[in-house]
């Protein structure tokens, strides 16, 4: 077929995906440049201001402490999602399907949903209390909700099956002939694991990391449900320019910046994920 | 993997695992079957809160509303992802750029999308309301049905639409007997997939609604009736959405075998 056929087809999607998508983006992108009204409106004159501001300590704090418990939810939730999906990979071959759907299916709730779960769970008169109390801890309990934990604790659980879904499918093409040999040779179970399996499936673990940092820096209603009205992450900063403090421009500068934490994270993925192929390619040739 | 007999720490891993995600959930299901509406004291099985859902205004008219949004928003998101799908797969040359401006939607922090549209609309002088909701959810929602659509076609034998070509058939032709047919299982489930995202969008809908309670959607009304705290009627609320949506994403994914992203 000619080449240009195509084109026709894919016309209206990519004239939507440019004016509702492409075109909104790069009047962010311009926005930050400009200046904000008295009145909250815009001033059409050329500034760097609100790029500076990014950077002002207060903000710039904002964004550290946004990354750190982005950081701690990816790692906690790769930790926790490869050992379930290792788990899954060997169990027998025909109980996998269900156990992995099993595993994803609450992910295909609600978003919403699944945070307030944890808002009846933890709340002042929530279970966990309860069950505190029946065992006996009959002091004050600290506050459960609206913390930084209850917030990392949320995170995790919304994007746990997704690290799931990326581990899996590296751990389940692992050749387990690969592991035998290493046994046979004398290797442990966790020898095996640390020099074969592990090397083997680390692209899928950097997948499942890279999204879950990625979901969870830009979060809004995650910190704004179990963080409290006093939590802030970059999400929420985002969303208070725009909706109460009025300051447009320094909004698209926050989420410009966020943009361009988030690009540069994933490139480095796709980088070292091509690489670490490229290298297992080139270690087979040699064996 | 997955020969030998599973050791006694996979199955911890699992059960811990498993509870960790099926519990809050499960709680959440049973308490709103709760009579007395407390959250640590049973007292007994009732639908009562069901019932006071439905008589809830405000709740009825966020259904509609979701409703409306999801329907249209689908059904232009089938349209334009279905043709941008058999338009990048026929493609011969495949493009950086191209790539990446399918792929955005999908990861493009909701945030971002969110303020640049309101942005937009704003500048633009366009009332908001449910019309700016739909197109705002058909960018996310034909990335989802293209890239649905587009796994199908990996594996779609393309000689047969040259042999229909060569044979003299104009390519609407050929669309409608043959690409069609075969890719409507796809089509379908990539559809169903868009359907339930745009049901639970929060962010993208509560930035494009505009002033007014007039288009507040579902998830707009859960995350206002949140922030007042725990009631039976929210738990029951979202035992519906969540039940909804797992069930038509099932239904998606009997149709269309390994065909969801991701998979």
């Amino acid at each position: 077929m000619a080449d240009r056929k195509p084109l026709y087809l894919m016309t209206p999607a990519l004239l939507w995906l440019t004016g509702f998508m492409v075109i909104p983006c790069l009047l962010i992108l311009a926005l930050a440049f400009f200046r904000r009204g008295i009145y909250g409106g815009i001033e059409y004159d050329f500034t760097f201001e609100n790029i500076a501001l990014v950077f002002d300590p207060l903000y710039a704090g904002i964004f550290i402490k946004s990354a750190i418990i982005a950081g701690q939810s990816a790692l906690i939730a790769s930790v926790v999602g490869y050992a379930a999906a290792y788990a899954i990979a060997s169990m027998p071959k025909r109980r996998q399907p269900l156990l992995l759907f099993l595993a994803i299916l609450p992910f295909w709730s609600n978003y919403l949903v699944r945070t307030y779960a944890w808002i009846v769970l933890l709340n002042r008169e929530g279970l966990v209390v309860a069950v505190a109390r029946a065992l006996g801890y009959d002091q004050e309990l600290p506050s459960l909700l609206y913390t930084e934990g209850a917030v990392i604790v949320g995170l995790v659980y919304n994007y746990l099956p997704f690290v799931i879904l990326a581990c899996y499918a590296p751990l389940a093409r692992l050749n387990s002939e690969i592991g035998e040999a290493s046994r046979d040779l004398g290797a442990g179970r966790w020898t095996t694991f640390r020099r074969i399996t592990l090397p083997m499936t680390v692209p899928g673990l950097a997948t499942g990391f890279v999204f879950v940092f990625v979901l969870s820096i830009g979060n809004f209603v995650t910190p704004a449900l179990l963080g409290g009205g006093q939590f802030q992450m970059i999400g929420n900063l985002v969303y208070a320019q725009f909706l109460t403090a009025n300051d447009w421009p320094f909004g698209a500068a926050l989420s410009m910046a966020l943009i361009a934490v988030m690009m540069g994270l994933l490139t480095l993925q796709t980088f070292a994920t091509e690489r670490a192929s490229g290298g297992r390619a080139g270690e087979g040739d040699h064996g | 993997m997955g020969n030998r007999a599973p050791l006694p720490l996979t199955l911890t891993i699992l059960v811990v695992v498993f509870a960790f995600l099926y519990l809050p959930i499960s709680v959440l299901f049973g308490l709103s079957f709760n009579e007395g509406g407390m959250p640590t004291a049973w007292s007994g099985f009732s639908v009562k809160w069901y019932f006071l859902l439905f008589q809830d205004q405000d709740i009825i008219h966020a259904a509609l509303n979701t409703l409306v949004v999801a329907v249209v928003s689908t059904i232009l998101a089938a349209i334009l992802g279905t043709l941008l799908a058999i338009g990048v797969e026929i493609r011969r040359r495949k493009g950086r750029l191209l790539e990446t401006m399918i792929f955005a939607p999908m990861i493009i922090p909701d945030i971002v999308l969110a303020i640049a549209l309101l942005s937009f609309f704003s500048l633009l002088d366009v009332t908001m309301g449910l019309h700016t909701i739909i197109v705002s959810h058909v960018v996310f929602n034909l990335a989802f049905v293209c890239s649905v659509v587009r796994a199908r076609l990996k594996s779609f034998d393309w000689s047969i639409v040259e042999a229909s070509t060569d044979l003299g058939a104009p390519i609407l032709v050929t669309l409608r007997r043959i690409v069609i047919p075969v890719l409507m299982p796809a089509v379908v489930a990539g559809s169903l997939l868009a359907f339930t995202l745009s049901v639970d969008e929060f962010i993208i809908a509560f930035f494009t609604a505009g002033a007014g309670r007039a288009s507040t959607t579902l998830p707009m009304q859960i995350f206002s009736m949140i922030r007042f705290g725990v009631t039976p009627e929210i738990n029951a609320l979202s035992t519906i959405v969540m039940i909804v949506s797992v069930v038509i994403l099932a239904i998606s994914q009997r149709i269309n075998r390994g065909g969801l992203p991701g998979q």
